[in-house]
Order: structure tokens, then sequence, then C-alpha cells
């Protein structure tokens, strides 16, 4: 194997290794939107419950990723969640936007949808989003379901009480 | 009793000599670091090293990189395919291979191509003299033999991981799209979405870069410390591709809760 | 530098080294190297030196023998400053090499040549590049002038021809006549050799035996040649000395060492199994070893 050879083979196995690394930051990590995500400003959001929403979500408007959750802690006088997030500067939203905690299918990931709202003054850094709504729990649906249900079995039997056929609620 | 005791004393002799080898890796490290300067003013040492241990190995990467990511892709939907989320196949592939396996398996297969090889050129050459030869000669055998090795390992290992993981993600991409037929579009944007680069792809090249200084220390450690015999040279170079092994499996672990312990404690 | 070249070439255009002419700095009779009294052990149990005292002067042959083990290489190890004598004094021209800063036994080596044993070329460079090497090492000369250099080399150990092999491809002569070649790459003051004519062929052996002769007074290098085949020693060399124990036992030139009387001299020179160098290795009488004696 001659020098040139070698120095070929060697320029190209560190081109295409230094290609891989840009593809796995550019292609695959994103890293172009990683830097306006820098340039952008940090809103907070207080929710009464988080559900399960995890640092690095992302933040959605109308479906479209805007930005994403930088760091979540309990604020220790009022217990509620406090969510610190990071928007790109070049989307600006009124201050009466509205912030819910949506799933993504029915198990799937959580993230912070914002509503814009009508006010013609925008947010800034550091502000707050004061309308926030919290996560849907799947565990107090059911129990609230649950609990129309017997409710309106119980009603149900009730009013039918006397009556021969049987109701098709909860038995009392 | 004494059986005891004996036993105990064992434990206590095999404790010293881990804590002697470590302590000798660390005074050879530094003595690698030290004689590293004509490794770097003389580059054509480097290149030649370079060749043997990165581009020869390329092979072997690429190709377990993309078998490695279209199983993984076939696995994957299986599983993602129950709960209606194939369209997160993406996301399974490029994550696992990103944060773990391009890294690991990229340092399993180093240190069994490179490593062993490394090993057994060093210890061959001590063996037959040759560095006893240079050091008679006026020339640091650390300096124009152990560095510039050390140096072609630490530089190759996170090249070929970052291959592995990129042939990986398209051995994903072609059983998932062109295989499978998930929508290309879905494939992609969910893992730009939900792959970071600070957090995952920087964390994963970290990871390639400390398995590289440890599998080539380990390399050039067991081929320059082997007993100059036939047999020593072949117990070096399993000691290498065993040592190095664990030390990545043992790294990863300590690498993977300090790096990922946020996203997973919320 | 440039006379030296000049000898190479007078030297291996010239077929028989009767013909070679006395360097004129060889043999002028100093010491170039001293040792006295020099023990060494790796344990201190087992001692491989013990008081050895031997002088070689400048531009000498000197032969150092004995059986295999006992104590010949560590004496060249000594002498490059590999490893530093438990007691005694190791002195090359004058100065101690125990006492050598970093800086002076690189220096040190940079005149000194070793041929090891089984040659020790790097098996990764081809022959010329072997040659080269030393070279390339330690001066910054410019690429034509390296090539020529390491040719003329190559030439005075017949192997020009063979510059583009690669050590695999050699035969153990000509690679012991390589390793000679980039021994005297630098033109070392001195050279040692660690058994040079191990596992040659009588053709190949006579071949490096004349030219370490010849490379000595042509380049009027003082040379100390360690072996165990005393008859091609006889040949060349101009003093030898006998080591057993640990000890220099018997010394003296040619024709001392031929007409000596000296039964542990008489033994390695005839080649006889049994004398002062026992067959057996220290053991217990045959009968108490037997599981017969024991019953």
């Amino acid at each position: 194997m001659n020098k040139r050879a070698i120095d070929i083979w060697v320029g190209f196995f560190v081109a295409i290794g230094v290609a891989a690394l840009f593809f796995l930051a550019l292609k695959v990590g994103n890293l172009l939107n990683f830097k306006e995500e820098r340039n952008g400003y940090e809103l907070m959001i207080k929710f009464d419950n988080i559900g399960n929403l995890k640092p690095r979500a992302p933040v959605k408007s109308a479906g479209v990723v805007v930005g994403r959750v930088e760091k979540i802690r309990l604020d220790p006088q009022t217990y509620q969640a406090s969510v610190r997030i990071h928007l790109e500067n070049q989307y600006q939203f009124p201050r009466d936007t509205i912030a819910t905690i949506f799933t993504s299918g029915l198990l799937g990931e959580q993230f912070v949808g914002l509503e814009a709202g009508g006010d013609t003054e925008m947010l800034k850094d550091e502000q707050e989003i004061k309308k926030a709504q919290s996560a849907i729990q799947i565990e107090k649906l059911i129990s609230q379901f649950m609990f129309n249900q017997a409710q309106s079995g119980a009603t149900a039997s009730a009013s039918n009480s006397g009556n021969a056929s049987p109701s098709a609620g909860v038995k009392p | 009793m004494s059986a005891i005791l004996g036993w105990f004393a064992g434990i206590g002799e095999r404790t010293r000599g881990a804590i002697a080898r470590l302590g000798f890796a660390s005074r050879f490290f530094v003595a690698v670091v030290k004689a590293s300067g004509s490794t770097f003013t003389r580059p054509r040492l480097l290149i030649r090293e370079l060749y043997h241990a990165g581009v020869l190995s390329l092979v072997i990467v690429l190709m377990s990189g993309l078998f490695v990511g279209m199983v993984l892709a076939l696995q994957g939907y299986e599983t993602l395919v129950r709960f209606g989320a194939t369209e997160a196949m993406g996301v399974l592939v490029a994550l696992s291979l990103v944060r773990e396996l391009g890294p690991v398996v990229a340092g399993l297969l180093f240190a069994s191509r490179a490593g062993s090889a490394i090993t057994a050129e060093i210890g061959l050459m001590k063996t037959t003299e040759q560095l006893a030869a240079m050091e008679v000669m006026a020339v640091n055998p650390i300096a124009r033999v152990v560095a510039p090795r050390f140096w072609a390992g630490v530089i190759s290992l996170p090249f070929l991981a970052a291959l592995f993981s990129t042939l990986g993600i398209y051995g994903g991409y072609l059983v998932a799209v062109k295989l499978i037929g998930i929508d290309g579009g879905a494939f992609w944007g969910q893992m730009q979405a939900a792959v970071d680069w600070r957090y995952d792809v920087m964390n994963g090249v970290i990871k390639s870069v400390v398995f590289a200084f440890a599998v080539s220390l380990i390399a050039v450690l067991e081929g320059y410390d082997a007993t100059p015999t036939a047999e020593g040279v072949s117990a070096a170079t399993t000691r290498t591709v065993v040592t190095s092994a664990l030390a990545i499996l043992a790294i990863d672990f300590v690498l993977t809760v300090f790096m990922f312990r946020g996203s997973v404690n919320g | 530098m440039s006379k030296r070249i000049d000898k190479i070439l007078v030297m291996s255009s010239s077929p028989t080294p009767d013909g070679v002419a006395q360097s004129e700095n060889a043999g002028d009779g100093s010491p170039m190297i001293e040792l006295s009294d020099v023990a060494f052990g790796y344990t201190k149990a087992r001692q491989i030196l013990s008081g050895v005292t031997l002088s070689v002067p400048k531009g000498k042959l000197v032969a150092v023998m004995g059986g295999s083990g006992c104590g010949k290489t560590t004496i060249l190890r000594l002498l490059c400053g590999q490893h530093a004598a438990t007691s005694g004094r190791v002195k090359v021209s004058g100065k101690n090499i125990d006492e050598m800063s970093r800086d002076e036994l690189f220096s040190h080596r940079r005149r000194l040549g070793m041929l090891f044993q089984f040659g020790a070329l790097f098996t990764d460079m081809t022959v010329f590049e072997n040659v080269a090497f030393p070279i390339r090492e330690h001066t910054d000369l410019p690429e034509p002038v390296l090539h020529d250099l390491v040719l003329m080399k190559l030439n005075a150990v017949g192997l020009r021809g063979a510059a583009h092999l690669k050590p695999s491809e050699l035969s153990g002569g000509m690679a012991r006549r390589v390793a000679l070649a980039r021994t005297i790459a630098l033109d070392p003051e001195l050279v040692l050799y660690d058994e040079p004519f191990a596992g040659l062929d009588p053709i190949s052996l006579s071949i490096v035996g004349q030219l370490i002769r010849k490379l000595n007074d042509a380049l009027g290098m003082t040379s100390i040649l360690v072996t165990h085949d005393i008859m091609e020693s006889l040949k060349i060399v101009d003093y030898i000395y006998f080591i057993a124990d640990g000890k220099v036992v018997a010394h003296g030139d040619v024709q001392t060492i031929r007409q000596s009387s000296d039964p542990f001299v008489k033994q390695f020179v005839n080649g006889e199994p049994d004398g002062p160098v026992r067959f057996h290795y220290p053991a217990k009488p045959l009968a108490d070893a037997f599981s017969a004696g024991r019953v």
C-alpha cells in the first residue's frame, strides 16, 4: 500500500466521519432549529397539574412546534407546577394566550398547546401566561365518568322504583 | 476458619492487583500524553495508524450499523403497531442508535477489530525486540509506536460511531419506509421533533469519545505490557477485547445515569 | 562523515577482509569500555552477574562468551543503559553510565549501535525504511542524501538489491545483515552484537562474521560480540572473555585461548558435554529422586 493510497483512504474516512456527524446533528437532531431556539425568549406558566409533562416536551401552537419546555418545578407557595417554556423569537403571542396540556394520541407524549387570544400587546421575555388549563388526567376522567354513571343509574332506579321492569342502570 | 480467611485474602489480593493495574494504567496514560508531541508534528505516523484503526474498521462497522438499524425497525414495528404508533419508528430507531447502540456497538466492534490488532502488533514488536531496538537507537518507543496508535484510536472511534448510527438510521429507514410502508415524512419528522442534538446527539458523541480513550488506552497498554512470548501476546490480545468490552459497558452505565437522568426524573 | 563513507565504499569493493587497512583511530589502546566488579540481579535472590571486571580497548573486537543464560546479554543491556548495575561501575569512554543524566544517556545511545539476537527489524517497514529509520529519527537530511546514504549502508552488507523487500521476505542471514546495516546507519563508535550468529546456516554465519570484522576495522568502531559460537569467534575477534556463573573465568587473545589448558576453556572450545560446566542441573542423587528409592 503506497503512501498516496493511504492518504486518500484516510481522507475519505475522515470526510465521511465528519459527514455522518453533521447528518446526525442536522438531519436527525435538528441542529438548525436549536440555533433559532437559543435566540428565543422564555415564558412562565402555572398549572394545577401537569400530568406527565417532561422537560424538552414540545410547545405547539395550531400543531406547529414553536418551542420547548425548559424546566418544571413545584411552586412551594401555591402548590402549583411552575413550567418554564422557551419560545422562538419568530413566534410572538398575545397576552391573553391560553396554555393547555394536551396528549398526542391516547397514550402519547404530552405537550403544551398555546392558543392565541385577541390582545394587541404581545408577551415578553420572563412574563407569565395567566390562562392555563391543566392536563386531562385519565384517572380523573374515568372516575368522573363512573361517578356520573352511578349517579344517573341511582336517580334512574329511584325514579323507577315500583316499576316492574328492571332498569339498565346499576342495581340498587 | 482458615478457608474463610484465605478467601478474604484472595479478594484482598485481587483488589490490590486491580488497583495497582489502574495506577499503572494512569501512569502509562500520562506517559503517552507526554510523549504525544511527535505524533502531531509528524502527521505521517498518525495517518498510517488512522488507516489501520479507522479505514480498515469501516466495512465491519458500516455493515453492522446497517443491519442493526434494519433489525431495530423490524422489531420496533412489532411493538409500535400494537399501539398504533408506527409513526414513532423514526424516533425509536434514531434515539436507540444515537444514544446507546451507536457508541456502544461501534466501541465493541472497534475493540475487537482494531484494539486487538493494536495489542497484537505492539506485543509482537516487544517480543521481537523491536521496541528495545528503538530504545537503544535513542528513540522513545512510547512516542514512536504507542502514541500514534493511541491517538489514531481516539480519533477513529467517534467517527466510526457516528457512521454506525447514520447507517443504522438509514437501515431503519429502508425497512420502515421502503419495506413496511410507513410514511417517510412521519419517519423523519417525528425523529427530528424528538431527537435533540444537545441531549441526544452530543451525549452520544461524548460517550463515543470516552469509549475511544478507554479502548485505545487498554489496547496500547496491554500490548506494551504483554509478556514477550507467543502466549503472552495472545493472552494480552484476549485481555484487550474482554477488558474493553467490560469497560465500555460499565462506563456506558455511569455516563447514561449522569447524562439522561434529567429526562427520566422529569 | 565523508571519510567514513569512502571507507565503506572501499571496503565493499574489496572482497577479502584482509585487504582492509586499519583505520587511524583504531587500536590506540585506551579503554573504550571498563566494567569493574559489576554485579547485577533482577531479584536479590537470583544474581546474574557477581563481580565482572573487563575492559575493551578502543577499536578492538572483543568477544564475551559463555553458556546460555550466563548473563552475557545482561552485560550488553548494562552497556546501553537499559539496566543499572546493582554494584560496581560501568564506564563508557570514561563516563559512568549510572551517573549519566537522561540527555547524556540519549546521546550515549546515539553513538552506540546494537544488533539484536534476531535482528529486531521493524516488520511494518521495508528494508530501506528500516535502515533509514535511525537516520530519519536523528537527522534532518534531505531525502536524496538520505536515499544515497541508506543505499551505501545496504551496499556495505551486500543487500542494495533487497531495499524494497519486507523483512518477512528475507532469509535469516539476510535479515541479520539488514539489521547490521541499520546498526551502523549512524556510524556508531561502539557496536554491541547480541548473538549475531544464532540460527544461521554456515555460509550466512561466516558472511556475518566477516562483515562484523570488516565494519569494525573500516569504520574504526569498537565492538563487543556476545556469542557462544566459539569457532566463528576465534576466526574474527581480537580478544575473548569467558563468563560463567556471573564471573569472568578466563580471558586472553585468540592464540592464548586456543592453547589454553584451563578446563573451562577446553570444555568450551572442544564442546565437551561434561566438565566444569555440569551436564546435570543441580539435583538430589538419582536414587533419591526415583520413587523406587523411597520405598
